[in-house]
């Protein structure tokens, strides 16, 4: 059961440092949906490309 | 909402490319497990596992649509943002020359080597060709199974497009293993894989806008947007990294 349970994680979780910036920067995307809904779609993409670039250059450094 | 074009072909491509890039992996075990420990093992096992994984969809993907759709999309929405983006964030090391990029070839002589020490064979079924087959098919089929329900069960009549994709990559790599009787190396896998990541990465963010209920412009065809922006994104960090080194 551990075996599953650790393998299932794992199809999502690789990186913790990327996979608890994503669950954040959704709850604060959420958030400000309700306070400028226009721009929230930009908000949500441009936060999750900089996460993306944040973890493979944090990476890069300490392989 | 309605499928659309926007939304049936990108995730069949998406289910297409991702469960081609998991069973190509299975197929490298398989074959070991055949050529080392015999075929009927080999077969049975993955035959076995596949079933399984079928049943998993037929009972999970319409259980699903009885879910509020907006927590659905929510829910599976995050969860592909985490798999897309640990995918894309590893093949853009790989492209990069930060990792090692993985080799069939060189899983296919471990895989071999290993069964090899595992004892004799004994007459009638071989635990071993079984137990490996139905481990490394279950392994890779639940990522297809996850990737199938997580791209097809957020939208509306989604499913049967991203089925028949897993459906197709499957057969190519049956039909592959049948014609070629060795690992599927010449495929660029990296590349796969980046387009992957990119494709759920993109059906990901599209999921948790619609949970949120975002008004995204051009409606459905934001999607293409976001898979030209996290294209663009993943392309500039690989000619990045590869500078720095």
């Amino acid at each position: 059961m551990k075996t599953i349970v650790s393998e299932l994680l794992a199809l999502f979780v690789d990186d913790a440092g990327l996979a608890v910036a994503i669950v954040v920067w959704l709850g604060v995307a959420w958030l400000l949906f309700h306070l400028v809904p226009a721009w929230s779609p930009v908000i949500l993409f441009a936060g999750l490309a900089v996460i993306l670039l944040e973890s493979v250059f944090r990476t890069r450094r300490t392989p | 909402m309605t499928v659309t074009w926007a939304h049936a072909g990108p995730s069949m491509l998406a289910a297409f490319l991702a469960s081609l890039v998991e069973f190509i992996e299975a197929l490298t075990v398989v074959l070991a497990v055949g050529a080392i420990r015999g075929w009927r093992g080999a077969i049975g096992g993955s035959g076995a596992a596949l079933l399984l994984l079928l049943a998993i969809v037929v009972a999970v993907g319409p259980a699903l649509t009885r879910i509020p759709l907006d927590m659905v999309q929510l829910g599976l929405g995050t969860l592909l943002l985490l798999f897309g983006m640990r995918w894309l964030r590893k093949s853009i090391l790989r492209a990069a020359g930060v990792i090692a990029l993985h080799d069939e070839d060189a899983a296919y002589a471990r895989e071999s080597a290993a069964l090899r020490g595992l004892g004799g064979i004994g007459a009638g079924w071989d635990r071993i060709a079984v137990a490996t087959s139905f481990k490394i098919t279950m392994m890779e089929g639940t990522e297809v199974v996850f990737i199938v329900i997580a791209v097809g069960a957020a939208g509306n009549g989604l499913l049967v497009p991203a089925g028949l994709g897993a459906l197709a990559a499957l057969l190519v790599v049956v039909g592959l293993g049948i014609a070629l009787h060795r690992p599927v190396a010449m495929i660029p896998e990296n590349v796969l894989k980046f387009a992957v990541g990119v494709l759920l990465s993109a059906f990901g963010t599209f999921w948790v806008g619609e949970g949120m209920g975002m008004a995204w412009p051009g409606a459905d065809w934001s999607l293409l947007a976001l898979v030209a922006g996290f294209l663009l994104t993943a392309l500039a960090a690989t000619l990045l990294c590869r500078r720095v080194r």
